[in-house]
């Protein structure tokens, strides 16, 4: 316990060292300065009179956003359809691939922690760094625009969040079931199926589930490349200025975003 | 003696027999007419398989000199972009949570501060990042004021719900000493609160580096803007060049903060 004598000779208790607190305080005083180098660094190309004159183009196209049109719904629920087949295609495909890839991954199911593990971990890795715009910037150069495109984009960017949040449950489990169930001389196959994959069926329908909630917000967005989806006639109403379309647009997406969000609250209620 | 089968079955996932027949049986449904709804233009990708062949080339000998330049500004502005925008959020994110947290905050104060961060949780940070750009013009700043709102709402929601997950004996042990709301506030939230938020601020610095690489897509600068060109130009093996460095990055971010996590917690 720290302790320091004052002049009078009383002994204080304090918190921290007199290192300690040195330590502290340099380590802030680093981030207050990392923070204003990079600010620095950031905004030596900003023009601020765009900056202060925010305020006005903010009211200016508020003016123009409202109220909304709201006769361009009739053209906005094809797309909405496709948003939300985009989101649930991509994660049932993304399920099929995440749970080879989760079972290669657990320490305790890899066949080689040493060769297999570090390949699924960096399919994992590669698969969450890249958010799902950019895997449908490189799918719509290769496939073409379209919901097909949008579809696999979802599917490549949650394969790694499913398989990481299902690779940790899966080294969680509890090892007595699958230990009984060995020593009735089951197969390895039999083994997953009776010892493991019991014990891990409510994780994976609540990941699932989790995700398919994402990826529709994901979705509404994958049209801005090209991708199929509202996103597509965000776009097309943003680059002709058509704002009150936008409102609609937004209204929208937010509705769907709230509806999706409550619904899968509901299914991993049920579940869990 | 008796035909009954004693054969054991696990117990479905949903117990209702009729509920699951009819679950399953709309899900068939649902998945054959949502599939018939992908247009596949077998044409269109056979052009796309030669880009497609590029691409994978552009992985296996990725550029990184010819378009250097580019990609050295494109990830400065990322970086800064992350650094900035993470620590103004975090500063934001403090009041916004506590606001938001039922058992400290007024009742207008928790309204107000809970449809904020619903706001700004449903919108992607594309959308905000292209009003923003609208705003306040081409660049990393647009990226910043984004990443750092949607920090905001990420930040204050969790720290919201961590707060009022608090253990109450100590806060009202503090009370009882007739401590005032902010020295309620930090003795006795605080230290449970902490090591919580700097585990989150920590992962927060991740996902707003990858995010940064996005909202370049639509002109608020980063390492997007310089991937969005490279793949315009169908400079493959500069883009693979682009998607291992942030791989790179990501990874490092990852390492990182699950070093100082385990050290904090």
């Amino acid at each position: 316990m720290p302790v320091s004598l004052s002049r009078d000779g009383d002994r204080h208790w304090k918190r921290r060292t007199s290192r300690a607190e040195w330590l502290r305080f340099a380590g802030w005083l680093a981030l207050v300065m990392l923070f204003i180098f990079t600010w620095r660094v950031m905004t030596q190309d900003t023009i601020w009179a765009f900056v202060l004159d925010a305020p006005r183009q903010a009211a200016d196209i508020g003016s123009r956003m409202w109220p909304p049109r709201w006769s361009y719904m009739s053209a906005l629920w094809k797309p909405l359809w496709d948003t939300i087949n985009m989101a649930t295609l991509g994660t049932l495909l993304a399920v099929i691939l995440a749970v080879p890839v989760a079972f290669l991954t657990a320490r305790n199911t890899t066949p080689s922690v040493v060769f297999v593990r570090p390949v699924a971990l960096l399919v994992i890795v590669s698969s969450r760094s890249i958010n799902a715009l950019i895997w449908a910037l490189l799918l719509v150069t290769i496939l073409g625009p379209g919901v097909l495109a949008g579809v696999i984009a979802i599917a490549l960017r949650s394969v790694g969040f499913i398989a990481k949040l299902l690779y940790e449950a899966i080294e969680e489990i509890n090892i007595e079931p699958v230990e009984a169930i060995r020593a009735t001389g089951a197969s390895a196959p039999q083994v997953l199926a009776w010892g493991i994959w019991p014990q891990i069926t409510p994780a994976f329908a609540g990941i699932s589930v989790f995700r398919w909630d994402i990826n529709i917000r994901e979705a509404t967005v994958l049209g801005l490349v090209g991708a199929g989806g509202i996103g597509v006639n965000l776009e097309s109403s943003m680059n002709t200025l058509a704002w009150p379309q936008v409102t609609l647009i937004l209204i929208v997406i937010l509705a769907t975003v709230i509806v999706s969000e409550w619904v899968s609250a509901k299914i991993r209620h049920a579940l869990l | 003696m008796s035909a009954i089968s004693r054969r054991w079955t696990p117990p479905p996932l949903i117990a209702n027999r009729a509920l699951r027949y009819g679950v399953y049986a709309g899900l068939c449904l649902y998945l054959l007419v949502a599939f018939s709804t992908i247009e596949f233009n077998w044409t269109r990708m056979s052009e796309g398989a030669a880009r497609a062949g590029n691409l994978f080339a552009g992985f296996l000998r990725p550029d990184f000199t010819s378009r250097w330049d580019d990609i050295e500004a494109g990830l400065l502005e990322s970086l800064t972009m992350t650094v900035t925008s993470t620590i103004v959020g975090i500063i934001l994110s403090i009041p916004f949570g506590i606001g938001a947290a039922r058992n400290i905050a007024p009742a207008p104060v928790y309204a107000f501060c809970r449809a904020f961060i619903a706001v700004a949780r449903s919108l992607q940070e594309v959308i905000i990042a292209i009003f923003l750009v609208v705003l306040f013009g081409f660049g990393p700043f647009a990226g910043f004021l984004t990443l750092a709102f949607a920090t905001i709402g990420f930040l204050a929601k969790l720290l919201a719900e961590d707060i009022e997950d608090c253990d109450p004996a100590p806060l009202e042990a503090i009370r009882a000493t007739g401590a005032g709301w902010w020295q309620v506030l930090a003795y006795a939230i605080l230290p449970q609160v902490a090591p919580r938020l700097i585990g989150l601020s920590l992962y927060r610095v991740d996902i707003n580096f990858r995010e940064s690489a996005v909202v370049g897509i639509v002109g608020a600068g980063g390492i997007g803007a310089t991937l969005n060109t490279a793949m315009d130009r169908y400079e493959f093996d500069s883009a693979a060049a682009i998607l291992l460095i942030i791989i790179g990055i990501v990874l490092a971010c990852e390492y990182a903060s699950g070093f100082i996590r385990a050290k904090v917690q």
